[in-house]
């Protein structure tokens, strides 16, 4: 678990919770947050990027739609 | 296609975290990890866009937010439901039993609306600043702090952790809460 005396949270108005809410949840976000990326990278993200490059000079994917 | 080793080393990285923002997002790993190979392909394809020396990080993010955005819409109903039966639908992974651990969690999350979601995710756990958060999610600053207040209130109410300041309840109870076993 990690410390967390971090930056106060924005806004302090409108019924906002306290430190130690705020904390707890932050807490949890994080564990769960913390969890996946702990996974790492799953092979098929390695081995499309590998196909990717290996598609060189096709010139595209199957990806056609608007720019990000 | 040509991809710079660096670029793409960078790019690979960003998986994890793309990953847990794409599975907070959407509550399922399936489709977390279709919309995170989506991305890739399209930030990949567009890399030219990228400006060099800005933060690949949340560029990426932003192309999964949008991503993720204009899925949504097609399938609105089954994305965001209200009433939580949706949480059934929540995918774990088998190997991966600390998925339950959380599950409350993402029950909780898949109730919020989705502005206040994913301005949650970003500020609370991907450690984006509120400036930054309301690049990826093109709004000002100012709404990004007012959706994550309104988001951690909900939460809170949801996961039922008040705080003392608002029920004062008495000091074993917090004890409690504060011990809680994740």
């Amino acid at each position: 678990m990690r410390s967390e005396t971090s930056r106060s949270v924005g806004g302090g108005s409108s019924g906002s919770l306290d430190k130690e809410t705020q904390t707890k949840i932050g807490q949890q976000l994080r564990a769960m947050y913390d969890d996946v990326v702990r996974q790492g990278v799953p092979d098929r993200f390695s081995e499309l990027l590998k196909r990717l490059e290996q598609d060189e000079g096709s010139g595209r994917v199957d990806d056609e739609e608007s720019k990000p | 296609m040509k991809i710079d080793d660096a670029l793409r080393d960078s790019v690979l990285a960003a998986v994890p975290k793309l990953r847990a923002f794409a599975i907070s997002l959407s509550g399922n790993v399936d489709r977390a990890d279709d919309l995170v190979q989506e991305t890739l392909l399209r930030a990949l394809t567009h890399i030219d866009s990228f400006q060099p020396g800005t933060n690949l990080q949340a560029w990426l993010f932003t192309i999964l937010r949008n991503l993720f955005r204009s899925e949504y819409r097609k399938r609105k109903r089954e994305v965001e439901d209200a009433d939580g039966h949706y949480a059934d639908s929540l995918i774990t992974h088998p190997e991966q039993d600390s998925q339950m651990e959380f599950k409350e969690l993402r029950v909780a999350l898949s109730k919020l609306p989705q502005d206040q979601r994913e301005a949650l995710i970003l500020v609370g756990a991907s450690g984006f600043s509120y400036e930054e958060a309301a690049k990826i999610c093109e709004c000002a600053v100012g709404t990004i702090k007012s959706r994550v207040n309104r988001a951690r209130t909900r939460l809170a109410n949801e996961l039922s952790i008040e705080g003392p300041s608002d029920l004062a309840p008495d000091a074993s109870v917090r004890a409690v809460v504060a011990d809680k076993p994740r």
